[in-house]
Parts: structure tokens; C-alpha cells; sequence
């Protein structure tokens, strides 16, 4: 620190401030988003046996997805069925 | 097998396209074959920064529309062997990144042209361009600055790469998460005018990859268009280099987190 900065006001440590807002936003963000999914994989999975069981599909072809809007919870599945093209083809 | 790398960020301004540029630099430097793509549709700037812009004939959509082949897309870097860079276009608008052109594109660039790392520059927001940028990653770089919205966008992005990247809709291994603490000021931070970097890992929880001093190298080396880590005198070319080296799992400390030590009238007047 200079000399000159000994006469500039006094540091105002406004980055303990801004620690203090982040954390306590941050929180709240993840909260919203972060809380249910984890059951997601496993439904998935589940999914994916059952209608192997009819239909030869893998992962790439089910989609599970889960939407929050107000109050509302929206759990959307999408599952593709492969066409007999598809079905031989297989990318990588 | 290549690696896809995504430089991301959710702000704008923080750094990406610097950090796309010198990392995918370094990595060429320590002999990896590395092409760097621009995914800021409709607002390129990795070929300024890059210093081809003169050399851009076709560009990332082009080669999507098969308007154009990866071979005459992909500009070779002049300074840097193994290095090349694939531009957005300036003309159309986001939309036409589809999922399916991407990929088309990352497995012809790792499989047909041999990469081993695939950088992928990441346009600000969280929009169309910007997912595309990080749907197929295997790590990721988040670029933060010790700033508070910087901090809350990049945890807006951690979020979004552990719950809408392929490896994530896959049910995959999660996207690798790096911390680029970028334009830091440690001097300002000691002061407690700005976030330290303890405070930002301890908000964003990932690991520190590398920390790049606020440094007036940056600008110099973006109005040459040359990646600021060729600058080895500075500090911000030295703090990208380390940075590069850690990422390819070399054990380096930390720079630039502590105050540089100055001279006798500096300390008197202040200043530097």
C-alpha cells in the first residue's frame, strides 16, 4: 500500500459482503434445482428394461426430464422407437 | 480418443474466448494435435484473437450445411504446429447448431482428422449456441472472475453441465469441472475489495485449474491477435502456461495469487 492510499477512506471490505450474498444466493439457486433428480437414473433405468423387453432401444433413445414451473412439478418422458434403419445402424 | 474441452462461463467478458485461445495453444505447443472451434454464432471473435480473420473463407455452419468440408473450413495456425481453428459463421443466426450436425462434426474432426483435443468456445448466456458448447464435453473450463456475478453465473453453468450435458442425459461419468479464476487481482483482494480466490472455490466448490492475473498483456496480445500465452514475458502468458501443464497433470503451484513484490518508491507512491 502506498502512501498516498493512507489518506484515501478507510478499506470498506465490501468483498466480505459480496461473499456473504453469493453464498446465501447460490444456495437458494441450487436448492431449487438441484433437490429431487436424483431418482431420475434409476427411473430411467427401470424404464429402459421394461420396454427392451418389446422393443430393442438403448439410453440414447429415452429421455427423462423433470421441469419445474411454479408451484408444478413436470416430469416428461420421451421415449424414441427406432425405426428398422436405425435398429441396424448403430453410431460408434 | 480426443477429449472435448468446453470453455464456458454463462457472463460475457469474463475471458473465454483469451482462455480458448491460449489453451488450445498450449496444449498444440506441447505437441498435441488441438482444433479450436467458435460457437458464437452470429458473433465470432476467436479468429480476431487468433489473428486469422483474414483467413477465414468458410466456417463452422458451412461445413454443419455441407456447404463446405471440414478440410477447407479448418484454418492451420501459422505459429503454433498441429493447431488449427474452426470459425463461426458472422451470418446466420444460432438455430442452425443442431445437435446432430455437432456431432457429426466432433466424431469426423477426432475420428477422420485425428485430434486429440477438440476446444470448444463457448458463446456467454445459456442459450442455444451455448448448450450446444457444452452438450458433448468430456471436462469443462469455467471461466470466473472475482466478481459477484461472474460467480453466480458460473454456478448457473456447473449446474446446467450436471444436468443437461450428454454425459449427464447418458448417465455417464459427470463432465471433469475446472476453475479458471480469471483477471485477479491480488492486491484489490488483500485489500478486501474483491472476492479472494479461497472465497470463490469455496462458493463454486470445483477444482482450481489455474489463476490469470488482471494484466495489461491481455490486451496487448488480443489487438496483434496473438494468444497472450505466447507472451512469455508476461504474467498472464506464464499463468496460462502453468495452467495448460496442470491440466495435463503436472503438479505446479499456484502464481500470481500473492501481491507482487515492488520497489522501494513504488511502495512509497502507490501505484503499479
Amino acid at each position: 500500500m502506498g502512501l498516498f492510499d493512507y489518506f484515501r477512506s478507510s478499506p470498506s471490505r465490501s468483498a466480505a459482503l459480496a461473499k456473504e450474498r453469493l453464498q446465501i444466493i447460490v444456495a437458494h439457486e441450487r436448492g431449487s434445482r438441484r433437490s429431487s433428480p436424483d431418482y431420475l437414473p434409476a427411473l430411467k433405468k427401470e424404464l429402459l428394461e421394461v420396454v427392451r423387453r418389446y422393443v430393442p432401444i438403448d439410453q440414447s433413445h429415452v429421455k427423462v426430464h423433470l421441469d419445474r414451473e411454479g408451484g408444478y412439478e413436470i416430469l416428461e418422458l420421451n421415449i424414441t422407437l427406432p425405426d428398422e434403419e436405425q435398429r441396424q445402424f448403430q453410431p460408434r | 480418443m480426443a477429449t472435448i474441452i468446453v470453455v464456458t462461463s454463462g457472463k460475457g467478458g469474463v475471458g473465454k474466448t483469451t482462455t480458448s485461445a491460449s489453451f488450445a495453444t498450449g496444449l498444440a505447443q506441447r505437441g498435441y494435435r488441438t482444433v479450436v472451434i467458435d460457437f458464437d454464432v452470429g458473433l465470432r471473435n476467436l479468429d480476431l484473437i487468433m489473428g486469422c480473420e483474414r483467413r477465414v473463407v468458410y466456417d463452422f455452419i458451412n461445413v454443419i450445411n455441407n456447404e463446405a468440408t471440414l478440410n477447407q473450413a479448418l484454418i492451420r495456425d501459422k505459429r503454433v504446429e498441429n493447431l488449427y481453428i474452426l470459425p463461426a459463421s458472422q451470418t446466420r443466426d444460432k438455430d442452425a447448431l443442431t445437435k446432430e450436425g455437432v456431432e457429426r462434426i466432433l466424431s469426423e474432426l477426432k475420428q477422420n482428422f485425428e485430434f486429440e483435443y477438440v476446444v470448444c468456445d463457448s458463446p456467454a448466456g445459456i442459450e442455444r449456441g451455448a448448450l450446444m458448447a457444452l452438450y458433448y464435453a468430456d471436462e469443462a473450463l469455467v471461466v470466473t472472475n472475482p466478481e459477484v456475478s461472474s460467480v453466480r453465473d458460473s454456478d448457473r453453468i456447473l449446474g446446467i453441465l450436471s444436468s443437461r450435458s450428454r454425459r449427464a442425459e447418458q448417465s455417464e461419468n459427470p463432465v471433469k469441472e475446472h476453475l479458471v479464476l480469471a483477471r485477479y487481482a491480488p492486491d484489490r483482494a488483500n485489500r478486501g475489495d474483491m472476492l479472494t480466490v479461497q472465497d470463490v472455490l469455496e462458493i463454486l466448490a470445483i477444482p482450481l485449474l489455474g489463476v490469470v492475473p488482471e494484466s495489461s498483456a491481455v490486451l496487448q496480445s488480443s489487438n496483434a491477435g496473438i494468444p497472450v500465452i505466447l507472451d512469455e514475458n508476461s504474467d498472464a502468458g506464464l499463468a496460462y502456461s502453468d495452467l495448460v501443464d496442470r491440466f495435463l497433470g503436472k503438479d505446479l503451484p499456484h502464481r500470481f495469487i500473492e501481491i507482487p513484490k515492488k520497489g522501494f518508491l513504488k511502495r512509497l507512491f502507490g501505484g503499479g
